[in-house]
């Protein structure tokens, strides 16, 4: 893909972009099934228009928003991040979206929060994945509020120059780049500040595979498998996977004084 | 119990063979083709791992079905299925050995400290011998006994193999429970049969 590329910084690489082909049809998006290719064949049953996010808890300015007014609010911008999934494969994807540090200005935190909670869609009608109990809807996210409003952290609504496809989170979903790909939510209804840490969905179905911080960390194997290197789609041999998915510099101060083996 | 007479039934040993190694062709085509998705290693490694547990069950099946229904037939494409089986886990076995570069490292990190990987390996091994043994000379060599009892690892290897299916699984159980509750239905018809048998 011959594009002008800017300058890189964490806001972009040098890496090879995934092709739309290969980053549209092989994800997890338990919503649609368990299976990789789900998402990609069953998407077309969710509606994302229209669609209405609730912005709510610990803010001055609480706020039901429908997805295009809260487009607007902000300049798009592109941001090519690199994407680990914890299953041990990694991709290059071109975001399109805005800072969620600009939305969480906006509606403004008060003093007691302490964290962002996401919530997905729940609708068993669109979501055919959701009629089984294979992980307890909604699927529910959470960040700390420092990591949310770190400059990093992105809510994409559009991927490869395009609005985001359905199966890869339509209409809004985060990214947080150095993180595993669990903790991206997607098709996200509702943004709430809370006082305590949020309950997520993965660290409920298994604490001890899923931790809440989810930071990738090449040191801390998953109990299946190791976490040391990764697949990038597209490449025979794996690579090694870099700490904080090589956005440490950006963000390892977060975590001073952490022990990360047990904060996982 | 009555056996009705068998027939010779010519194509079933190189039917059940040849069909036993269409998945294999379809997935070096597939491959070739790029048809595998993004992640083909994976889908591999996926692929083949069922097959061989697919194939150990079916092998598993074949004393059962000829108690029941008193057919012949299945006891003759037993050995076949089994070396299938053996087929496809050595495939699964040098696929994930692929996956990792053959790094022997990380093999051995893989095999001694992740029973997910542990149990799988531990299953390949034990279907070593059993593959080396399936020939009548064997039987002839060892004795009909010992060749049994050495042919019973099949079901420590048919248990490893459902265990290391359900760890291998992130969180829909399904699959590895339909594979766990066949395979407890053929030993408790094996376990029953061979109770009467003593009585």
């Amino acid at each position: 893909m011959a594009q002008a590329r800017r300058p890189l910084g964490p806001y972009d690489t040098s890496e090879p972009i995934t092709p739309y082909a290969q980053a549209t049809t092989y994800n997890n998006f338990y919503e649609f099934g368990t299976g990789k290719d789900d998402p990609a064949r069953l998407a077309g049953s969710l509606r994302t228009r229209p669609w209405t996010v609730l912005i709510d808890g610990e803010v001055r300015k609480p706020v039901r928003v429908d997805i295009d007014t809260l487009q607007s609010w902000f300049p798009l911008e592109d941001r090519i991040y690199r994407m680990r999934c914890v299953e041990g494969w990694s991709m290059v994807m071109p975001w399109l979206g805005f800072p969620l540090g600009a939305l969480l200005r906006r509606i403004e935190p008060n003093s007691k929060a302490k964290y962002v909670q996401f919530t997905s869609l729940h609708d068993p009608k669109q979501f055919p994945g959701q009629r089984g109990d294979v992980l307890d809807w909604p699927y529910v996210e959470g960040l700390r509020l420092d990591e949310a409003l770190h400059p990093l952290t992105f809510m994409a609504v559009g991927l490869h120059g395009r609005a985001l496809p359905n199966q890869n989170g339509a209409p809004l979903r985060l990214v947080v780049p150095w993180k595993y790909g669990f903790k991206n939510i997607k098709s996200v209804v509702r943004i709430t500040l809370t006082q305590k840490q949020p309950r997520t969905t993965w660290a409920l179905a298994a604490p001890d595979e899923y931790g809440f911080y989810a930071n990738v960390n090449p040191k801390v194997p998953h109990p299946r498998w190791s976490q040391a290197t990764e697949r990038r789609i597209g490449e025979l041999r794996r690579r090694p996977t870099l700490p904080f998915n090589g956005y440490a510099e950006e963000v390892a101060s977060l975590y001073k004084g952490m022990d990360l083996r047990r904060f996982f | 119990m009555t056996r009705r007479p068998s027939r010779p039934l010519p194509w079933l040993g190189p039917g059940v063979v040849m069909g036993g190694l269409v998945p294999a062709a379809v997935l070096v085509l597939d491959a070739q083709m790029g048809a595998l998705g993004a992640n083909p290693i994976q889908r591999a490694i996926l692929q083949t791992g069922l097959l061989a547990l697919v194939l150990l069950i079916l092998s598993l099946a074949c004393t059962p079905l000829r108690t029941l229904t008193g057919w012949t037939w299945p006891a003759r494409i037993r050995k076949a299925l089994g070396l299938l089986t053996f087929f496809y886990a050595v495939l699964h076995f040098l696929l994930y050995l692929l996956d990792h570069g053959f790094t022997p490292a990380v093999v051995l990190e893989d095999v001694l400290e992740r029973p997910f990987v542990t149990v799988g390996f531990a299953a390949l091994v034990l279907m070593l011998p059993l593959a080396l043994t399936s020939g009548r000379g064997a039987v002839r060599r060892l004795g009909f006994q010992r060749w049994q009892r050495l042919h019973q690892l099949v079901y420590v290897a048919a248990g490893l193999g459902v265990l290391h299916f359900w760890w291998g699984v992130k969180k829909d159980h399904t699959p590895p429970l339909i594979a766990a509750l066949v395979v407890m239905v053929l030993f408790a018809v094996r376990l029953i049969r061979s109770r009467r048998a003593r009585a």
